[in-house]
């Protein structure tokens, strides 16, 4: 069977640093992997990586088999990614409309906008957005192709308690359809509420993994465990 | 190819709501030749009239302007807000990107062109024959593909903020000494020697052919120029493609 994502001994240099160092990572079908780590831990190249954005300097990517650059993998795999910043002058559903167009089966626009909680904002420009509708914006676009795997790059970062939950409804109900999500968070409560599994890197490598219960261990939080993992290296 | 025509739609849409940025590109070579094209326009330039000799400079001028901040601009807006960026993660062909900001820089140059002209035919009193009008008007539209190009090449370069200045900081200084404001032929010598090196020198001097206002130099040496700028501007625009993949780490 193909895994929605496979990384085989990945490396990856940027001059002298060593962002990955050998990373080895799967996230199985109907998987929600947090993937945590502290800046710098190589979270941000692995996630580009994986959406063929950069090319590993060694070791292997898959996505359902195949080479992340290829178009066929494009159109099974989807990203929200933590810097965008969106044309603000056009509106919801034209952004929805266009994106749409990239992908062979794309989702009907009512659905998407259903799944992201957009309802009633379809006519509005994505300048006039709070920051939490602007978000629901960039899952959408993510969702509207009908992607098996779902790249969440920090989705709730800046957002307020309610925005956060909101959004998570929404990712927790991708997930129940048996697809696959890879997120990272900077969040560990996210991490907690949301994750199957949760896999820790920390200097580009897997430092542990497992359910967020058993990476908890003895700690009173997943917070704790994470602090006392990067104390010890 | 739907995707294609949304990206065009798109495109324009995002233009026509931001009127205090496309308007200026529109109406900042007009202005400049009410002032230079009609007001001096009897005056002789060589064999033809400064009203007639500037409807193909400033109308030079417009294009490299529209094409500049059609690409040069916006493609740097784009990637600095990581939007290019979200674009690429998607099965989306990059040309029909590309293709829809060329559509736009082009829509952009005609109007600025045909404005142009009719300023010239109503206060200028420069009346072009049709086949003149249409061959002035294909040579323009035309070589706004090596100012694209060129535009393209500093998006890859240029952060969101200092693209804008900097653009101005090329265009102006490269319009001047290619004698688009003024006729080549009224700067010091040296300056005209050294047009020879710079693409809207070529794109002019094709442009005024048309009119019978060029200085009779090779059209092959004009065409050949701008197709090598326009060659060399898209393997710095590659590069710079290039090099956005092996950026930012964490």
């Amino acid at each position: 069977m193909q895994m929605p994502a496979q990384f085989t001994r990945v490396t990856k240099r940027y001059g002298d640093i060593e962002a990955l160092r050998g990373l080895d990572l799967t996230i199985r079908p109907g998987e929600l992997v947090a993937l945590l780590g502290a800046n710098g831990a190589g979270k941000t190249t692995a996630v580009r990586a994986l959406l063929g954005l950069s090319e590993p300097t060694s070791g292997e990517v898959r996505v359902f088999g195949s080479n992340p650059r290829d178009a066929q993998s494009r159109t099974r795999i989807a990203a929200m990614l933590q810097t965008a910043r969106v044309p603000e002058t056009l509106r919801v559903r034209e952004h929805i409309d266009l994106f749409s167009s990239y992908y062979p089966h794309p989702r009907a626009l009512a659905e998407v906008i259903e799944a992201a909680g957009l309802q009633g904002l379809e006519r509005r420009k994505f300048g006039e957005l709070s920051g939490g509708q602007q978000k629901r914006v960039l899952f959408a676009i993510a969702l509207c192709g009908n992607p098996d795997l779902l790249v969440l790059d920090e989705p709730t970062a800046g957002l307020d308690v309610e925005a956060r939950r909101a959004l998570w409804k929404q990712i927790r109900a991708f997930v129940a359809t048996g697809r696959s999500v890879l997120l990272t968070t900077h969040y560990l409560a996210e991490a907690e509420a949301l994750a199957t599994r949760v896999v820790v890197i920390h200097k580009g490598v897997v430092k542990a993994e497992g359910t967020s219960q058993e990476i908890k261990g003895n700690a009173a939080t997943l917070e704790d465990a994470f602090i006392e993992m990067l104390e010890a290296s | 190819m739907r995707t294609y025509l949304l990206e065009i739609k798109y495109e324009f849409l995002k233009a026509l709501r931001m009127p205090q940025y496309s308007l200026p590109t529109i109406l900042f070579p007009i202005v400049f030749y009410v002032f230079f094209g009609v007001m001096f326009g009897q005056r002789n330039t060589g064999a033809i009239k400064m009203s007639e000799y500037l409807i193909a400079t400033y109308g030079a001028f417009g294009v490299i302007g529209a094409s500049l901040f059609g690409f040069g601009v916006s493609v740097a807006v784009e990637r600095g807000q990581g939007w290019l960026e979200v674009k690429r993660t998607t099965p989306m062909p990059i040309a029909a990107y590309f293709a829809a900001k060329l559509a736009m820089a082009m829509v952009f140059s005609a109007i600025i062109v045909v404005l142009l002209m009719t300023v010239g035919a109503t206060l200028g009193g420069v009346v072009l024959a049709p086949l003149e009008a249409i061959a002035l008007f294909g040579v323009l539209i035309g070589g706004s593909i090596t100012f694209c190009a060129l535009g393209l090449a500093l998006g890859f370069f240029c952060g969101p903020n200092s693209a804008a200045p900097l653009v101005n900081l090329i265009y102006l200084p490269l319009a001047f000494l290619s004698g688009l404001w003024v006729p080549i032929t009224f700067l010091p010598k040296t300056v005209q020697a050294f047009a020879v090196w710079l693409p809207p020198y070529h794109f002019s001097q094709l442009a005024l052919r048309v009119l019978g206002g060029s200085r009779g130099e090779s059209v092959l040496m004009h065409i050949g120029a701008m197709l090598a700028a326009a060659i060399v501007f898209c393997a710095i625009a590659y590069a710079g493609y290039r090099r956005d993949e092996g950026k930012t780490y964490g």
